[in-house]
């Protein structure tokens, strides 16, 4: 049944090689994609002109569309994708639920809801680099988690997964609800930018709103990597991750609080990319296995690669005009999961 | 309770009404408009006191205020438009199911649709037919038309920039840009006033091209076109400022990035002669004499 937890009992040294064998695999997967994408796009661009020093910034368009139409949308991709893919391993582990996704703890929702207010109100607050809308949509998505927590948490209790669910599940639709509205009362252009906006896009343009996720992002990742072990435990089980000792409470409460920041984060820098978070580490299960230990890493490196790898689709297809990446990522996803899914079984 | 009464009242009203006077040939008295522009161009013939009901989202002419509000594109209320009597009434090609309605009570439709410049012209002759003011519509289209032409003629022979006209953006960033594409009024629009969309082969009406079609393509003029009053200098500056990222592109290095704030360049109807006049003065200003330098009139 499990063959990660049987994993553990048997020798470190092993899982340690095949841990480093399997990650670095993915890793040059992320690094080759993420190298290859830039120098990809709807129009050829000569490299040695886009890194040529003397021609000045203002000049030279390849090192116009190289450093500001695609590095920083390469760079976007490969975070959102590693952070939504690493949060949907966290998630179905937390809930012990192979459906459970970055979004299904409203996150998404709570960020939607702050982005179309936004809009439809062309509210023009900003701070630092944040524009209105990747703030508004932060706001809204660490909003829906403290909903979410605050609900789900006893003091001195292990969450309670069913309770966590069923508040996500509703606070999902209440905002949606939310939405409806909000979409209701704004005009035309307005709905049609909103909808845009949940199909996700990655052209941000500049390094700076990559820069200010990283506050978020990086103490994300920070707990990922204490997680995996502990999460083996706990898709077993609370009961018996807690007789082998693992304080329960504790992973919950950290599985949570990474994987809303990471999701948060993603959100608000490209929008609620749907796919990512559930077929990439169900893709990964297939092809390595259950333990966390892999899963977790090697998903978020895979993640980076499938998403950078929809977005080059999603820019080049139909050039001059874009598809949605969200679109992309569903359309690509879902055929490949399903063939994986059958030759697998 | 008695306010639903009075509605079903009114309902039966209405189709008494409508079964009274049978629809078709009539000059019709009792308008409802849910498009503002074509509120717009009734006002613009002389057909405003005919006027009964507009939707959520007009307030031009200034006398549309008091008039009651019906809704709009998604939300219509198909009681309160019921209740107002009307023997015509102004929907949207795409409120199909609205229109049927209207129909089986025996009222009067016109669906109208986005499109170009000469489908305004023909909107304006339509509306100001079926309101019986035929010849105040045929003088509306005649002014309208030597308004355009007049800005076409000040501009003729005149060198065309090539112009991305910007119909829609994030607020504070260079995301979610909307530009306008080689089909309908805004496209119409530019042509008239001496600028080549950037856009023009791309036969939609908005696109979203990425930064790099925009750094690509290198506009030499960059109109953003924004609805509502033109905002405080520092913010002005702001929302100028962001088309800085594109440094390569000639629009910014030459400091032609205009942004017009203005409910009239955005609405297909009887302004549209000052809108293209506001566009060549960007895009020609030496075609304009320094002494009316203040913009056109309102």
């Amino acid at each position: 049944m499990m063959p990660g937890v049987a994993a553990t009992r048997g020798g470190e040294g092993a899982v340690h090689l095949r841990l480093a064998t399997i990650v670095a695999g993915y890793g040059a997967l992320a690094l080759a994609t993420c190298l290859l994408a830039p120098l990809v796009g709807s129009t050829h661009i000569s490299l040695a002109r886009a890194f040529d020093r003397s021609i000045p910034f203002a000049d030279n368009v390849d090192a116009q569309i190289f450093f500001v139409a695609r590095m920083p949308r390469v760079l976007t991709g490969a975070l959102v994708g590693a952070a939504l893919a690493a949060a949907g391993v966290v998630m179905q582990a937390l809930l012990r639920n192979p459906l459970a996704t970055p979004f299904t703890l409203g996150v998404s929702t709570g960020a939607a809801l702050g982005a179309i207010l936004v809009i439809t109100f062309s509210a023009t607050v900003s701070v630092g680099v944040f524009s209105p809308v990747p703030l508004a949509s932060l706001g809204g998505a660490l909003v829906a988690s403290a909903i979410v927590y605050a609900l789900a948490t006893r003091p001195g209790r292990a969450m309670s997964t069913m309770v966590l669910l069923l508040a996500g599940v509703t606070l999902n639709a209440f905002f949606s609800a939310l939405i409806l509205f909000v979409q209701f009362l704004a005009d035309f252009t307005q709905t049609y930018r909103t909808v845009r906006w949940l199909m996700g896009d990655l052209d941000v343009g500049t390094f700076g709103p990559i820069v200010a996720s990283l506050p978020l992002v990086l103490p994300a990742f920070a707990m990922f990597a204490v997680l995996p072990r502990s999460l083996n435990l706990l898709s077993v089980g609370a009961d018996s991750a807690s007789t082998r000792g693992v304080d329960v409470g504790r992973t919950q409460r950290l599985a949570f609080l990474s994987a809303s920041l990471a999701t948060g984060a993603a959100v608000s820098l490209a929008g609620p990319i749907g796919f990512v978070g559930i077929v990439v580490p169900h893709l990964v299960r297939l092809m390595v296995g259950v333990d966390h230990r892999v899963v977790l890493p090697a998903s978020a490196l895979f993640g980076a690669a499938f998403l950078v790898g929809c977005d080059l689709v999603a820019r080049t297809v139909l050039a001059p005009v874009e598809v949605p990446v969200g679109v992309v990522t569903a359309m690509l996803g879902g055929p490949f999961f399903l063939w994986l899914l059958v030759r697998k079984s | 309770m008695a306010a639903r009464q009075k509605k079903l009242i009114a309902i039966v009203a209405a189709l008494c009404a409508s079964l009274a006077w049978p629809a078709s040939g009539q000059t019709a008295r009792r308008i409802v408009s849910l498009v503002p522009n074509v509120t717009e161009m009734l006002f613009a013939v002389g057909a405003g006191p005919q006027v009964v009901g507009v939707s959520t989202y007009d307030d031009f002419p200034p006398e549309t205020k008091a008039l009651p509000r019906v809704g709009a594109l998604l939300d219509p209320d198909t009681e309160r438009i019921f209740s107002l009597r009307p023997d015509l009434v102004i929907v949207y090609g795409s409120q199909g199911e609205l229109e049927s309605q209207f129909a089986r009570a025996g009222i009067r439709v016109y669906a109208y649709r986005h499109a170009g410049v000469g489908n305004v012209m023909q909107t304006i002759r339509d509306v100001a037919r079926l309101a019986g003011r035929t010849a105040d519509g045929d003088r509306v289209v005649r002014e309208l038309t030597s308004q355009l032409d007049a800005v076409r003629m000040r501009v003729r022979g005149r060198p065309r920039p090539r112009t991305m006209l910007v119909i829609g953006r994030d607020a504070g960033a260079l995301r979610g840009v909307y530009v306008s594409g080689g089909v309908g009024f805004l496209h119409d629009l530019l042509d008239v006033a001496g600028g080549d969309d950037l856009f023009a082969d791309i036969t939609r009406e908005s696109v979203q091209p990425s930064s790099e079609t925009m750094i690509v393509r290198a506009p030499e003029v960059i109109i953003e076109l924004r609805p509502g009053d033109q905002p405080a200098a520092a913010a002005l500056q702001r929302e100028r400022g962001v088309w800085n990222l594109l440094a390569s592109v000639p629009a910014v290095r030459n400091n032609r990035v205009h942004l017009l704030y203005g409910d009239y360049l955005l609405s297909a109807g009887p302004r549209l002669g000052r809108a293209a006049e506001t566009l060549a003065r960007v895009l020609h200003p030496d075609a304009f004499p320094v002494a009316d330098a203040a913009g056109p009139r309102r």
